[in-house]
């Protein structure tokens, strides 16, 4: 078959791989109809993500259907014909933490578990596409693909919906959607989010699905910030104002209630030098990340306030404003979104017609052209928001 | 050699023990052991994998088994390698978990093979040991060892990195890595 891999630093090829195979018996195999190019994928373009390996298949937003299934699926849950969406976190629906509905922290899917212990302290959930750290799953940017624990992750679609009506239900609309469910939004409540990608439009969405007052959109590229104001976000470009003061400004000089990051360990700043300082400690590999947008979303957020994080974050941070969290009563939110506990519900609010992912898809490219769709993606060229790739 | 690690698996105490206390499961999740056949009431035979393809049988006895509580073992006196290990079952605090605690004790001579066994547990020995747990855990509460493209391997997984690249594996690496 044909799958985009990862071919060294800053570059994908799409190449023929083998065919998937059953390897354990609740496997399924998965003949992809739509794919997706994630923000986190990003991350590992750029290598800022270890453990990936030329060759690696790229790729965790997907769906399609199933062509086979192994001994130990439960029918009742999943047959060959089926029409589904995958999650991207990989889960066994048995061990503690699947059974509390962590299921980005299922103890069991991981078999690199070992390595994820050591830079994590415990281990993390097999996740496709992801690096080795979280396994060494081959990823759904290909025509078919291996769907480990194939009765318990992957969400049936029995309506008529189209596959970009569901789509992101595998990572991006449950991410925003838990991003914004973390900020325990009460009426009245202001919510600003840094990042107008794809998983903070999707926050924007559902922080005022769960009732915001207002929601606020942080970002410089303009175009990112038109498509929020379009769906009656409030826009902030940080490079043209100074955010503390606008935010200050939109919420009464109160600051914003909660606080969403959708960016992540690749921030740019409004401040150069605070950019350069971070850029040359991560470039040296003394920080791995650059955490701008976090940082400010602590310093902004009113006493008392929740600050949530999406965005992903994979080691080291160097000027936490530990001193704002602490004395300012902040509250601290975060995990990899734990997608199996908001795919049925989110189905519905699209069913519903309260959400509609569709409005950020920009581009539609076959997976051939995946290595063009990472560049204008990477790039923010042709005002490129999503890139959803047909294998 | 002292080895201590502890999991917690989702069943019930008395499923933890009975897989347990059937020394044939050993194998299923313990890298390093081959087969184990039980040849008495409280005799069996083990057979390890030893570094540079050697194979090292030993006979063991059962020293302790209080069901659902503890079963203890050691290697009878001929062994290469005297060893002697208990393992106990505690309800977790949730009520339904079972926390398992090892205790594993290695007799590593001066001699050749002793010499070999300390390599072959690196300089991380816990690591293995924390390992065979993780895939107890994952026989008892998914069915079976988990087994990604990059690390297919079953219990076999200690290479760590660079793996395979995380694509299928050919039809040829199938067949070596399922045995079928």
């Amino acid at each position: 078959m044909r799958a985009n891999c990862w071919a060294g630093r800053n570059e994908v090829e799409v190449r023929d791989v083998p065919d998937p195979a059953i390897l354990n018996n609740r496997d399924a195999i998965v003949r992809i109809t739509s794919t997706a190019i994630c923000g986190s994928d990003l991350h590992l373009l750029d290598g800022y993500v270890p453990t990936m390996q030329d060759g690696d298949i790229m790729g965790h937003e997907f769906m399609g259907e199933v062509v086979e299934v192994g001994t130990g699926v439960d029918p009742a849950r999943v047959r060959v014909g089926d029409r589904v969406v995958v999650p991207f976190p990989i889960a066994c629906g048995a061990c503690g933490a699947c059974a509390a509905q962590l299921y980005s922290c299922c103890e069991n899917s991981n078999p690199n578990a070992g390595i994820a212990e050591k830079m994590f302290g415990h281990p993390l959930a097999g996740m496709f596409g992801y690096a080795h750290l979280t396994g060494g799953f081959a990823g759904g940017q290909a025509q078919y693909a291996r769907v480990p624990f194939a009765d318990v992750g992957p969400l049936k679609i029995e309506s008529e919906l189209t596959d970009e009506q569901v789509l992101f239900l595998s990572d991006i609309l449950p991410t925003g959607y838990m991003g914004a469910e973390m900020c325990d939004i009460q009426p009245g409540d202001v919510v600003a989010v840094w990042g107008a990608g794809p998983v903070g439009q999707f926050a924007m969405d559902s922080a005022r699905v769960l009732g915001a007052a207002s929601v606020i959109a942080i970002d410089k590229e303009p175009y990112r910030l038109r498509m929020a104001e379009e769906a009656g976000h409030i826009p902030v470009n940080f490079e043209e104002v100074d955010v503390r003061s606008r935010l200050l400004e939109l919420s009464g000089g109160r600051g914003p209630d909660k606080c969403i990051d959708a960016v992540g360990l690749e921030a740019t700043h409004g401040s150069a030098h605070i950019h350069a300082f971070d850029r040359v400690k991560q470039a040296v590999r003394s920080e791995t990340d650059r955490p701008h947008a976090l940082r400010q979303a602590i310093v902004s957020c009113r006493s008392g306030g929740i600050v949530s994080v999406i965005g992903v974050y994979g080691g080291m941070v160097d000027k936490f404003p530990a001193g704002a969290w602490m004395n300012r009563s902040l509250t601290l939110r975060t995990g990899q979104c734990h997608v199996q506990r908001y795919m049925t519900p989110l189905l519905r609010r699209i069913e519903r017609g309260e959400l509609d992912p569709t409005r950020i898809i920009t581009h539609r490219l076959s997976l051939e052209e995946a290595p063009r769709g990472y560049d204008i993606f990477k790039n923010k060229q042709e005002d490129c928001e999503k890139v959803v790739l047909t294998p | 050699m002292d080895l201590t690690a502890t999991t917690t698996v989702r069943r019930p105490v008395s499923e933890v023990y009975t897989f347990w206390r059937r020394l044939e499961n050993l194998p299923t999740f313990m890298e390093h052991l081959d087969e184990v056949r039980t040849t008495g009431e409280k005799t069996s035979t083990w057979v390890a994998s030893a570094p540079f393809d050697r194979k090292v049988e030993w006979e063991a006895v059962l020293t302790e088994d209080v069901a659902n509580e503890r079963i203890g073992w050691r290697s009878a006196e001929e062994a290469d390698v005297p060893n002697q290990g208990t393992v106990s079952f505690v309800l977790a605090p949730d009520g339904v978990s079972t926390e398992v605690h090892v205790h594993l004790v290695y007799d590593i001579g001066a001699g050749k093979l002793g010499k070999a066994v300390a390599k072959y547990f690196g300089e991380e020995p816990h690591q293995q040991l924390d390992d065979d747990l993780r895939r107890l855990k994952q026989v008892l509460e998914a069915g079976e060892v988990v087994r990604s493209d990059g690390a297919p391997w079953g219990k076999r997984a200690r290479k760590e990195f660079p793996q395979r690249p995380a694509q299928p594996l050919t039809a040829e690496e199938r067949r070596e890595v399922l045995g079928v």
